[in-house]
């Protein structure tokens, strides 16, 4: 406790020195801080999006089906086996039919994916109640952005087309009677939402699905002969890989940025130790060992942390509290590839302040420790006559 | 070696036949040889010698900052070469007070904040701190700079700052060394003055390391040191006009 009082009182004899350390330490402190909680942000957005508007909580998928097969789509559909016919009953699954086809929007060819989805359905969060309309023959829903790429509009009829179950083609009109703003690109961009039962019966694949999406927050998922069932871990991999491949980067910054602020930090404790001999001679001639000396210097050091986290706190804790609450929109956000939306709520996390402070103590701990070695091989008779080191 | 009874008891620093050789490059230089002294309670003695003679190194190894490197030296029934770095601190901490020719007073504190830290070493309460640190800064003088900083404070005053940090957990033993070599003589004067007083009323053992004449005239013991032994040691009466 003595140490402490005595580390708090010379920090604060130092004056602008101190400060000066702790405003740069407090820059690297926020930068983590406010770098990190974007990322967290941006993961939770994309994941929580992506959750409610595609994989709920996890999907059952056809043997066959693989997304990144395209080929594959042709032979991807069986009956929905009674266990999933059930829970799609239930209301705690959505079958989903999905065939490969195409449309054409003022006589253009644009390769689609048809997806069939019951209007009813409230598992996932597309406004498919719009598909009701049971005074359309094909009722189309699509999102916004393949809206902008077609030139289509609401009330607009384009043809569409597809391959049925024996390989032959087949097409209709259909009207679009909704556009959805959704941040998940991949349930947009070419793809083009129909009633399920309509889709099954024009494709030839009646009591037949692809996909089935189960409720966000199912426990128990049956399991089901013909079927794989993948978790929302296993959905929501490649977006957490794309989330992390960008920390990485973010990750090199922040370093250099913290490098440089205990750079400062080892650089006032050399100096320190070095100036101040005759000083820790007389602690030691006071009555302090060596190793005391050591661990007040250390403190020293170590407590520019202390007021780091004070000052970041004062200065950008309310700016984290706005953006948490009303985020901020970055230019060219819905290019990122993945769902963020309009804008970013960055997610700043007991965890996340916890830990970076934990980090910036241990760190600048080690740091300020470093020099002050030099101290236990002082001789106090040396450092009182302004000798050694 | 732990004191006995009688006169023992009031030995408080004694020495025999102290060696401290330090390495020069590849030649040994002979700092003290063979010394052999002792020092009661109460005294008001002086190592005095030109430079070089080991004055300092004697008052290091008596301070407990230095072992011998032979012969033995008991301070405070203490024996100074076996004692670990902690039991030397704490002796340094309890028993011992330094007084320097620099001063060395700790530049961020400020007088009070200086003449406190042997007390928060110690573990003193709050109440307690306060009325010691008071009490010192009344007998040098200073009360009323309580609140300066060491660059406000003139010579005598840092010196008097020093003096008061040193006796403030009253020590048995104050060691000073060369205390008058950065003041003037009314300052000096002053110095002794304070110390004198302090020797008298709380029966404080002064050892002085000097060669500045001021403060041999306030000695009641001079042993003279020359290249490391001791060449006289005499009582004498001190001549303070």
């Amino acid at each position: 406790m003595t140490i402490l009082k005595l580390a708090i009182r010379n920090l604060r004899g130092a004056g602008i020195r101190t400060w000066l350390n702790a405003v740069a330490l407090s820059f690297a402190f926020v930068a983590i801080i406010f770098g990190q909680g974007m990322l967290q942000g941006m993961n939770k957005q994309v994941e929580d999006a992506s959750t409610a508007f595609e994989f709920g909580g996890g999907q059952y998928w056809q043997n066959s089906y693989d997304p990144y097969d395209p080929l594959t789509l042709e032979d991807a559909h069986a009956p929905l086996p009674p266990v999933l016919d059930s829970l799609a009953t239930a209301g705690k699954a959505a079958p989903i039919l999905v065939v490969a086809g195409s449309m054409y929007p003022q006589g253009r060819l644009k390769p689609v994916l048809l997806k069939g989805i019951s209007p009813v359905q409230k598992v996932i969060a597309l406004p498919t109640a719009a598909l009701g309309d049971t005074t359309e023959e094909l009722p189309l829903l699509i999102g916004s952005r393949t809206a902008a790429s077609t030139g289509l509009a609401l009330g607009d009829q384009v043809t569409v087309q597809w391959r049925d179950a024996d390989g032959a083609f087949d097409a209709r009109d259909g009207r679009v009677v909704e556009i959805m703003h959704t941040s998940v690109g991949t349930v947009d961009i070419g793809q083009v939402w129909v009633p399920f039962a309509t889709l099954q019966k024009l494709a030839g694949m009646e009591g037949e699905a692809t996909i089935v999406t189960v409720a966000k927050g199912m426990r128990n998922t049956p399991v089901v002969e013909g079927w794989n069932f993948r978790t929302p871990g296993y959905l929501l991999s490649d977006l957490r890989q794309v989330v992390q491949a960008k920390s990485v980067g973010q990750t090199v910054m922040f370093s250099v940025l913290f490098l440089l602020a205990m750079l400062a930090i080892f650089d006032t404790q050399v100096l320190s130790v070095f100036r101040r001999r005759r000083e820790i001679g007389m602690l030691v001639a006071l009555g302090m060992t060596r190793a005391r000396v050591i661990v007040l210097f250390t403190l020293e050091g170590a407590l520019h942390s202390v007021l780091a986290v004070m000052l970041g706190t004062l200065y950008a804790g309310p700016l984290f509290i706005y953006l948490n609450r009303n985020g901020f929109t970055i230019p060219g956000m819905d290019t990122f590839g993945y769902a963020l939306g309009d804008k970013l709520y960055p997610a700043y996390t007991a965890g996340l302040i916890l830990g970076t402070t934990v980090l910036v103590f241990v760190v600048t701990t080690f740091v300020s420790w470093l020099p002050t070695r030099r101290i236990a091989k002082l001789n106090p008779t040396d450092a009182l006559a302004g000798r050694g080191t | 070696m732990k004191n006995g009874g009688g006169v023992e008891d009031s030995v408080v620093v004694s020495t025999d036949k102290l060696v401290r050789t330090f390495r020069v490059g590849r030649s040994e230089l002979v700092a003290l040889k063979d010394v052999s002294l002792e020092f009661h309670r109460g005294e008001f003695a002086g190592l005095v010698g030109p430079s070089g003679s080991g004055k300092t190194t004697l008052l290091n190894i008596i301070g407990t900052l230095d072992t011998p490197t032979s012969g033995t030296a008991t301070v405070l029934g203490e024996r100074v070469e076996k004692l670990s770095p902690g039991q030397a601190a704490a002796l340094r901490s309890r028993q011992i007070g330094f007084i320097f020719q620099t001063f060395n007073l700790l530049p961020v504190y400020s007088a009070y904040e200086n003449v406190e830290f042997p007390l928060l070493l110690l573990g003193l309460s709050s109440a307690e701190r306060r009325k010691k640190v008071t009490d010192a800064l009344e007998w040098v003088g200073l009360a009323d700079r309580a609140k300066s900083k060491p660059t406000q404070l003139s010579g005598g005053e840092s010196q008097r700052v020093a003096i008061a940090r040193a006796v403030v957990k009253r020590p048995e033993l104050v060691l000073a060394d060369e205390p008058t070599a950065n003041l003037d003589a009314e300052n000096s004067h002053k110095i002794l003055q304070t110390m004198v007083g302090l020797n008298r009323d709380l029966g404080t053992t002064f050892i002085f390391s000097t060669h500045d004449e001021k403060v041999i005239r306030y000695l009641r013991r001079k042993i003279s040191l020359v290249d490391g032994k001791v060449a006289n040691d005499e009582a004498r009466s001190p001549n303070t006009d």
